[in-house]
């Protein structure tokens, strides 16, 4: 105990002793490494509300993109898993909280137990995160591309619901294979084709009268996407170019192809962060196991990784009112 | 250490660290429940402009500030730490964030208008 608590008092360490603001050397640069990760991910944000309002009127609309439930299959469900797993993320900071507590009282097994449940609650959110990355990358309806990069999104006239490409793109004889290493050039690649060629979906449209374009912009007064009508619809279909079956870092079939790079990029360094936060909690959880803080005589490693994970928290509260409300 | 027990301008007191936090966690799932049902609702009288945005989006908005205030300052107890701490900690994301933010959306509405009036069409 005396040999690591020395660190604490020695003098020698800065002129002014080393806890100068009543913190201690390491939670200090734990905070100060938080100050500077936050301004990243607010870098990041205000990248996101760049790109935004310079697309305000055609941005994606949340709600339209993440609407699944696990074990609810085409249910419309918006929001309410991402909500859970805001709820999954503060409950594992309270366990952190907790482990926090009761490493002040020198509670040895009680820090073990809440250390284990955050880990396991920091599992959870990255699982879910996957969970939602892989409904993202997959997409469900499909869409087309015209050659101004605008995406046409396919309702039915009744019920305004999004309808598959699937549902009405017709068969025709095609004569394009997809390009691999052992059929072509070794050295080319080529991206995945498509299900569906511009041509199929082009005539399944024309045979199915009930079917409207829904396009990227927005009606300012309600708010929801412009649907076209079937005259301007069937002219609209004529520009397109390429058929889009979910996301990629290159098009989307939600919208504008920022909105996917962001999505991409924001929530897949924040689940960075969750990843690194478990290994940490996992690292410092063995400690605990092996009674090195009881040792030092105080459990002040449980609490500095305990901001990092309270930080992660902070962050997702942020991308979930800007990602998923706003 | 000791740990100052009240939230809410000493509106509610806690015996106990751990009941803090029970109570935080309360209060943020409240938060949380409410943006939620806003969300889904969407109540049409939320959707005019309030200064350029619409009145909904400025309570998410501060709703989660709201939140992140509760999440540093109980679960990151920068509550109990000393005053010149917390300052030194906040006031540069307090400054550096919203000129940042002021900055980039004010360019982004500029842009935004140059497309939408310029003579290039950008439906096609």
């Amino acid at each position: 105990m005396e040999a690591t608590t020395d660190i604490v008092e020695n003098e020698n360490v800065w002129g002014g002793g080393n806890k100068p603001l009543n913190a201690s050397y390491g939670k200090m640069m734990m905070w100060f490494f938080i100050v500077s990760d936050a301004l990243t991910f607010s870098g990041f944000l205000v990248a996101y509300g760049f790109s935004r309002f310079k697309n305000i009127d055609s941005w994606p609309i949340a709600d339209e993109v993440f609407h699944h439930f696990p074990f609810l299959h085409g249910v419309n469900a918006p929001m309410y898993y991402v909500a859970l797993m805001t709820f999954i993320l503060i409950f594992s900071s309270v366990t952190m909280v907790l482990a926090v507590d009761a490493g002040h009282k020198m509670q040895k097994n009680k820090v073990a137990v809440y250390m284990l449940l955050t880990i396991i609650g920091g599992a959870v959110f990255v699982g879910s995160q996957a969970w939602e990355w892989k409904n993202f990358i997959k997409g469900e309806y499909g869409a087309l591309e015209t050659k101004g990069g605008q995406i046409l999104q396919f309702v039915s006239a009744d019920s305004g619901k999004r309808v598959a490409l699937s549902s009405f793109a017709a068969s025709q004889p095609k004569d394009r294979a997809q390009h691999s290493a052992d059929n072509g050039i070794w050295y080319v690649d080529e991206a995945k084709l498509p299900t569906y060629s511009v041509a199929e979906v082009q005539e399944g449209f024309l045979t199915h009268p009930d079917l409207r374009i829904k396009t990227e912009m927005i009606d300012a007064k309600t708010g929801h996407k412009i649907v076209l009508d079937r005259a301007a619809s069937e002219a609209k279909i004529t520009q397109a170019v390429y058929v889009v079956e979910g996301a990629n870092l290159i098009r989307n079939e939600y919208g504008n192809r920022l909105f996917a790079d962001f999505f991409f990029f924001i929530t897949g360094f924040h689940g960075f962060h969750v990843f690194s936060g478990v290994v940490f909690n996992g690292i410092i959880f063995f400690n605990v196991l092996l009674g090195t803080y009881e040792r030092r005589g105080h459990y002040e490693m449980v609490e500095k990784v305990g901001l990092y994970w309270h930080f992660v928290d902070l962050v997702w509260v942020f991308v979930f009112t800007f990602f998923y409300l706003v | 250490m000791a740990h100052k027990l009240s939230i809410f301008r000493g509106l509610v007191t806690f015996k106990s660290n751990a009941q803090k936090i029970w109570g935080v966690l309360i209060f943020l799932s409240i938060v949380t429940a409410i943006e939620v049902a806003l969300g889904i609702i969407k109540p049409s009288i939320l959707l005019t402009p309030i200064f350029g945005m619409k009145g909904l989006n400025w309570i998410f908005i501060i709703l989660t500030i709201v939140k992140a205030y509760y999440i540093a300052w109980d679960f990151m107890h920068l509550r109990d730490e000393r005053r010149s701490f917390t300052s030194s900690i906040v006031l540069p994301l307090l400054i550096l964030i919203p000129y940042l933010i002021f900055i980039l959306l004010v360019e982004a509405e500029y842009i935004y208008s140059v497309m939408f009036n310029g003579f290039v069409s950008w439906n096609f």
